[in-house]
């Protein structure tokens, strides 16, 4: 081996540490009492790992007043993710299939101001859509976080998926409405069959992206449903006296798991997922 | 008629679109020219809530943080990111190990993530700590509490969580390098390195203006980063523009400088997408 190689293989070594430590530091609090963080350094091997912390993050870490542990945001986010997920790639999909399959007129109008409108910030329309959402009386409700989820994810899922219907041969679509199909049967048995790898790469995209959401959850979904991003930032920055930094840890630990496993179960189609959504067509 | 499902289809979303995405949009850009404070008003001003907001300090200091933690973080990633991306493309073992651990940040929230680093760089639990244990009684890491440097420390976990998708981008970038120019430049002996300066990497710049726009427009709207790594303090040394309007909107109540503040950035990311339209434009010309 040359020297280059070598000296590439420690950046590269370098590089893994940098990126691993913070998860490290957290994962190896989270396993440690009290005493052992106040005695040694947040950088040191547990001596008597035990999931005390994880125990007490989950069921009795407290958010101000209430002492119920991180659990009752787990819960929110779930019942948040479920549908905000299903609807909103499901509308990406048809609405990609609509734009790309059967260009109706104005598709490129609409294609260029959703694309727009996938840049401008959330502060930008935020409060006008907190007017709107407590006029329908949807503000501060489940139902409302997730109507919120749906329409800031149409831009994106429907960009997502107008580009895999575009890269599709013309010939599918004109065969099928020869044989008599309509809108909706090539729909469901033409288009959606082919469609599962662009299906799971739009489903990784918003379970991460809706999971780690933070600043809607904090405003549309009130204190009932508030999120678990949301609920561990007030663990975690609203501690009074001595920081529990074992239960910090864990409760961060347990917030980031869901899309971590979503992440190591998924592989490739998580970066093709997070690219697509980057790059936006 | 061929389309009327199609049509019927795209219609809500349509309207959605005009309505939540440009009508809202409009809707500050016009609260944020009459005399609303905590309440809307509808009396026209001019511009005085911008030369308010822009004789603020606290905007001041958010709006001059904004760009330099956008430079930073944008040279910082995009330097690191294409480095791991030309190390990983010299067919190193163990790519996958790389990848997965240079990915993962990815995945983590920003609240996780500002937290995480803010253990990482406290001083008396994180580095500080441990390099005074080490022996080391007077070593100095308190950035992350200083007033003149806690933005600094933002970039830390800004590369940190941003690296991974750079590297990914360029890479796929380098794989789709047609194989004839490294088998002519290995012909003619020419060192690999100067092959990716003057080669390769020339051929990507479309790609790297691509991160370099993405890495910019995410710089714009950064929030959760600050909330859950400084909470924008000490006192509002970190604040960024977009914790700014959160907290103008929702907790002080002042939706006219709020609007104002939220318009600037607006125009920011107009800014930072500039050089992608200036791109294809020049493509759709030629």
């Amino acid at each position: 081996m040359s020297v280059g190689r070598i000296g590439l293989y420690i950046f590269l070594a370098g590089a893994a540490l940098f990126f691993a430590i913070p998860l490290l530091i957290v994962v190896m609090t989270s396993l440690k009492p009290m005493d052992e963080i106040r005695a040694g350094s947040i950088f040191a091997w547990p001596m008597a790992p035990g999931f005390a912390a994880w125990v007490k993050a989950w069921s009795s870490a407290c958010t101000g007043l209430a002492c119920n542990g991180i659990q009752v945001g787990f819960w929110n986010s779930f019942q948040i993710l479920i549908p905000s997920v299903v609807l909103s790639v499901s509308a990406g999909a048809i609405n990609g299939y609509a734009l790309a399959q059967w260009k109706p007129p104005g598709a490129n109008m609409l294609l260029t101001a959703l694309m727009l409108g996938a840049f401008i910030p959330y502060q930008v329309i935020l409060y006008p859509m907190v007017k709107i959402m407590s006029n329908v009386g949807l503000y501060n409700s489940l139902p409302g976080i997730v109507a919120i989820h749906i329409i800031f994810g149409l831009p994106v899922m429907t960009l997502i998926f107008r580009n895999f219907y575009a890269g599709l041969p013309d010939e599918l679509l004109k065969a099928a409405r020869v044989d008599g199909a309509g809108f909706w049967r090539i729909f469901w048995e033409i288009m959606l069959p082919i469609s599962v790898n662009i299906l799971v790469v739009a489903v990784i995209l918003q379970v991460t992206g809706i999971w780690n959401d933070y600043l809607l959850g904090l405003i549309f979904a009130g204190r009932e449903y508030a999120p678990m991003t949301v609920q561990l930032n007030l663990i975690v920055n609203s501690q009074m006296g001595e920081q529990e930094h074992n239960v910090n840890m864990a409760a961060t630990l347990l917030t980031a798991l869901p899309p971590l496993l979503v992440y190591v179960a998924s592989g490739r189609y998580f970066v093709r997922g997070i690219t697509a959504g980057a790059v936006k067509g | 008629m061929r389309s009327l499902a199609a049509r019927l289809v795209l219609s809500p979303t349509a309207l959605i679109t005009l309505v939540c995405f440009y009508g809202c949009a409009v809707w500050t850009a016009y609260i944020s020219l009459t005399r609303s404070s905590f309440f809307p008003n509808y009396e026209f001003s001019g511009i005085a809530q911008y030369t308010r907001l822009f004789s603020t300090e606290r905007w001041n200091v958010a709006y001059a943080n904004m760009f330099i933690f956008g430079v930073l973080l944008v040279a910082g990633a995009l330097a690191l990111g294409i480095i791991l991306a030309l190390m990983i493309d010299r067919n190193v073992r163990g790519e996958g190990f790389f990848r997965t651990i240079m990915l993962y940040p990815l995945a983590m929230s920003f609240i996780v993530t500002g937290l995480a680093w803010q253990w990482v760089l406290s001083p008396s639990i994180g580095v500080q700590h441990f390099v005074r244990d080490l022996g080391f009684p007077d070593f100095t890491f308190d950035w992350v509490a200083r007033q003149d440097r806690a933005i600094y420390t933002l970039v830390f976990a800004g590369v940190w969580h941003q690296a991974g998708l750079i590297m990914a981008i360029m890479l796929a970038g380098l794989r789709g390098v047609d194989r004839d120019i490294w088998k002519a430049t290995r012909i003619e002996g020419i060192p690999v390195w100067r092959v990716y300066l003057g080669i390769v990497l020339p051929m990507l710049r479309p790609l790297v203006v691509t991160c370099v726009v993405l890495l910019s427009v995410a710089v714009v709207k950064s929030y959760d980063l600050v909330v859950a790594m400084t909470g924008g303090g000490p006192g509002f040394a970190s604040d960024l523009p977009g914790k700014f309007v959160v907290e103008f909107s929702f907790e002080r109540a002042n939706i006219g400088q709020a609007s104002a503040a939220a318009v600037v950035m607006l125009g920011s990311i107009f800014a930072a997408l500039a050089p992608y339209f200036y791109i294809e434009m020049r493509r759709k010309a030629t």
